[in-house]
Parts: C-alpha cells; sequence; structure tokens
C-alpha cells in the first residue's frame, strides 16, 4: 500500500477554552484533490495551517509523504514546505514587490533560481492563470480582487509544487469570477499532478476542484465521500449545509 | 475573590509576554548571525533609518545644541564660568542629548513604521505566505531590521553629536559673542574619545532596542486595523520608556568607575 500524501492522527488544537480540532483524522491520498467544506469557525484554517506548520497542534501525528512534521525543526520544515504551495484568502501577495517578483519569491529565496530565469517563469505561470506580461511589472495594489487571486494562485503554482492548498479561493469574487478561478485551479491541479486540499462554503467551488470531499463539523471530519456522493450522503449534517437551510441538527451560534 | 483572579491574569499575562519575548529575542539573534543573510533587505534597512532619519536626527540635535548653550551660559555667568559653556555643550550632546535625542527620534518614525508594517503584514497573512514559500520571516524581515538600525544608529549619532556641538558654537558665537577659535579650542581640550564613544554604543544599544520592540510587537499583532495601530504605539512607548532606562544603566556603567 503507498503512502499517504498526508495523514493526521488524534490532531487535538485548541486556542484557550475554544476546542477547534479535537481527535481530528484525515487521510489523503497521492493525486487527489480534496474538498474540506464546514461552517465559519469549524477549523477548517487550522487544519491546514497545521498541515503547513504554521500552527503546532496540542497533541496528535501530522505526516506529509510518510514524515512526521509536529516538533520538526525549521530547516526541516522548509524543505517539506518547499514541494508545496498555498493560495490565500486574500492571496497575501507581498505589497513591497511587483507582480513578477511576487510569483517567482519562492523561486528566488527557496530555489535559489537567478532573477532573469525567474521573471520569464513568473511570466509563463501568469499565462497559465490568463494573466498578461504586462501585469507583471504592476503592484499588488494596482490589482482587482481577481486579478490578485490569480496572481497568488501563479505564485503558489510557480515551483511546480506536489501539494498545493487553497483557502478559500473564491470569498469575495464575483460568480462569474469565481467560476474563472475554479476552472484555473482544476487545471493547474490536472497539469502539474499535484495533490490539492481546498476549504471552502461554497458548494458550487466545491462541487467543481473536487473529486472527494470531507465536513468538518466540531473538530472532526463527520463525512468524507467522493463528489458523486455528496447528494446521497445520507447525513443529516451534510444535507443541512450543502442545501444551506437554517433548520436542521447545525445549529449557529448566535448571542440572544 | 474576583480581585485576586485579576491579579493573577495579569501577572500570568505578564509572565506569558515576557517568555514570548524572550523567545522572540533569541531566536531573533539566532537569524542575525546565522546564513543566509539578506544583503538587499539589510543595505535597503540602513538607508531608510540612517539616511532618511538624517534631518530629523540633525534637526533635533542642532535645537538641543542650541538650547544647552543658551542655558549653560545663563546659569555660568552668576559664576563668571562662560569658559565652560563649550565643555558642557560637549559634554551633553555626546554623552547623552544625541543619543538618547536620536533614539527617540527614531523609534518614533522607524519603531512604528517597523510595527505597522509587520503588523499588516501578520493580518493580510503575508508573514504565513513566507513561511508557505521556504522562507523565515525571522531571516527576511526581522534580521536586516535590526542589523540596519543597531549599524545605523551609532553613524546618525555621531552626526548628530557634530550638529549638535555646532548648534552650542552658533548661539555662543554669533548671538553670544563668544571668540569662535577660543570656543573651537575649547571644545577640543575637553573632547574624550570615551565621550564619543559611549554616545555611539549607546546608539547602537537603543537601535537594538527600536528594531527589537517593533519588530516584536508587528509579529505578534492581532486583528485588523485596531491591532496594527496598538502594535505601532506600544512599540514606540516601550521602546522610548526602555531607551530612557538602559541609558541610565550604560551612563552609570561608563562614567561612574
Amino acid at each position: 500500500m503507498s503512502i499517504p500524501k498526508i495523514e493526521m492522527q488524534h490532531v487535538y488544537k485548541s486556542f484557550g477554552n475554544k476546542k477547534v480540532l479535537e481527535d481530528f483524522n484525515l487521510t489523503v491520498s497521492k493525486g487527489d484533490s480534496l474538498v474540506i467544506i464546514g461552517g465559519s469557525g469549524s477549523g477548517k484554517s487550522v487544519t491546514i495551517k497545521s498541515i503547513l506548520g504554521l500552527l503546532k497542534p496540542d497533541k496528535g501525528s501530522i505526516k506529509v509523504d510518510g514524515r512526521e512534521i509536529v516538533g520538526i525543526g525549521s530547516r526541516e520544515l522548509e524543505e517539506i514546505n518547499s514541494h508545496s504551495g498555498m493560495l490565500f484568502q486574500g492571496a497575501a501577495l507581498f505589497d513591497s514587490l511587483n507582480v513578477w517578483q511576487n510569483v517567482s519569491f519562492g523561486l528566488v529565496q527557496g530555489k535559489k533560481v537567478n532573477l532573469k530565469e525567474a521573471r520569464l517563469i513568473a511570466i509563463d505561470k501568469l499565462k497559465d492563470v490568463g494573466l498578461s506580461s504586462e501585469v507583471a511589472e504592476l503592484y499588488p495594489d494596482e490589482l482587482s480582487g481577481g486579478m490578485k487571486k490569480r496572481v497568488g494562485l501563479a505564485r503558489a503554482i510557480a515551483s511546480n509544487p506536489e501539494l498545493i492548498f487553497f483557502d478559500e479561493p473564491t470569498t469575495g469574487l464575483d460568480p462569474i469570477m469565481s467560476d474563472v478561478i475554479n476552472d484555473l485551479i482544476k487545471r493547474c491541479v490536472d497539469h502539474l499532478g499535484a495533490t490539492a486540499i481546498t476549504i471552502t462554503h461554497d458548494m458550487s467551488s466545491a462541487r467543481k476542484i473536487a473529486n472527494k470531499i470531507g465536513m468538518l463539523y466540531q473538530g472532526k471530519i463527520i463525512w468524507q465521500g467522493s463528489v458523486k456522493d455528496l447528494d446521497v450522503s445520507g447525513n443529516p449534517y451534510v444535507e443541512q449545509f450543502i442545501n444551506g437551510r437554517a433548520a436542521g441538527p447545525i445549529s449557529m451560534e448566535v448571542r440572544k | 475573590m474576583d480581585f485576586i483572579n485579576l491579579i493573577g491574569r495579569v501577572f500570568l499575562n505578564f509572565l506569558e509576554s515576557m517568555g514570548r519575548f524572550l523567545i522572540f529575542g533569541s531566536k531573533t539573534f539566532y537569524h542575525c548571525f546565522t546564513p543566509p543573510y539578506y544583503f538587499r533587505s539589510i543595505i535597503s534597512q540602513m538607508i531608510e533609518i540612517g539616511f532618511y532619519s538624517l534631518p530629523v536626527v540633525a534637526l533635533t540635535t542642532l535645537f538641543a545644541g542650541l538650547v544647552i548653550a543658551l542655558q549653560s551660559y545663563a546659569g555660568f555667568t552668576k559664576f563668571s564660568a562662560e569658559g565652560a559653556v563649550a565643555m558642557v555643550v560637549e559634554l551633553s550632546v555626546t554623552r547623552e542629548l544625541a543619543p538618547v535625542m536620536a533614539g527617540l527620534m527614531v523609534a518614533g518614525r522607524i519603531g512604528a513604521a517597523m510595527a505597522a508594517e509587520l503588523g499588516t503584514m501578520r493580518v493580510t497573512e503575508q508573514i504565513d505566505a513566507l513561511y508557505t514559500l521556504s522562507t523565515n520571516p525571522f531571516k527576511y524581515l526581522i534580521a536586516p531590521r535590526v542589523w540596519g538600525a543597531v549599524l545605523m544608529m551609532p553613524l546618525l549619532v555621531f552626526i548628530g553629536d557634530i550638529i549638535g556641538i555646532y548648534g552650542g558654537y552658533l548661539v555662543c558665537v554669533y548671538k553670544l559673542g563668544f571668540n569662535p577659535s577660543s570656543y573651537i579650542s575649547n571644545t577640543w581640550e575637553y573632547l574624550q574619545y570615551m565621550d564619543i564613544v559611549s554616545g555611539m554604543v549607546k546608539a547602537a544599544v537603543f537601535g537594538l532596542i527600536i528594531s527589537l520592540m517593533g519588530c516584536y510587537n508587528g509579529y505578534y499583532s492581532r486583528g485588523g486595523a485596531q491591532g496594527v495601530g496598538s502594535a505601532a504605539t506600544n512599540a514606540v512607548v516601550t521602546a522610548s520608556i526602555l531607551i530612557l532606562i538602559t541609558n541610565y544603566m550604560l551612563t552609570e556603567l561608563f562614567f561612574m568607575k
């Protein structure tokens, strides 16, 4: 049996009294495109930040390609992260750098590619996400929301990663631009043959990007299956969430 | 009971902050002295901290020199000791006024800017993005700022010393009618190597304080715009207080033997 790309076992994470992940278990096979759905504050971002080593779990084991990442040194973590890319919710582009410098940042700093070559790769990656070479010299504050996401996507795929994370890739975009971004994500992931983990609560995005879907609720994955099983999951929590119903087993915490 | 709880909570928060700062400080030192070094970032920070702070430091030390000459003249004329004005100006400017004034000015200008910049990077996830791009923020963001401040502050203070002493010269010669050559020779006569060196050592320590406080408050800022604002305020206030406390301690170390 091949080693899973990601394996999280009995992971716990809390912030003060708030328990975010509780006995969390997740396995992602190589080449899968897993979308984790769940309400706001359910721990989706904490899950991917824990895999990237940005947050340290209180307990449990997280393995990437069979290598334990909990408790390892920063150098080792940098080495593991050099094989992954991430598209942040707000794109998280560096304000002080122009677009091509942003896209090629990981190549120049992490892989020591020279600036001339890095610029060419950046322009190539910008073309992959449907942006022309004129955009390369612009600064992030000169870009629209959709363009920022595309540049963020170009940066995430610039080093041809084996593992890509997408944090709410369509949040704040209009429906047409959301669909464009979904298409780009699917195309880029398929083209690279990468493993992808996306967190979202946008169901049309989830259906388009995923081949597997997991539902996160109260710190655990309560359902996992393929996209085609989503509508026949038989899980009342999943049914309530995908249909966006106020009534059901999931109750929103509203202060009265 | 609530009151005891409150004291306990405040004390625990204080210990937590101290621990976090110590970890931050030790990580910063480690990354300052281990490769890779981002020389381009260090040079750009040196220009930002040194070159662009020069006007404000020059202006404050000039006026400090002007006013100390006026005040010491006003006091010393009562004892017919006008000849000591040059010495007082030189001692005050090189040992205390130039380093402290430059420290406070740079804390206001650079400490706040560092905290705001890193704070914005934190709340917009740019610091997290650095980690995902295999770049350690301590090496890429913090170490260049610390090097920039520690290297440029002594230079700024050295220039401030010259301008401050020149301020005293202007008042004494053009307003109070001192003989220019005797004023200069008085200044040279009393000027000691240790006066300049102690001021520059103080400046390097203040540079360290300013950059550590700016980076620490920015790196750990939370929330949105309000969090970034608080980080900038805290950076300036803590750096200014620490500069004044450290200045006293260093003065005692250098001159009270």
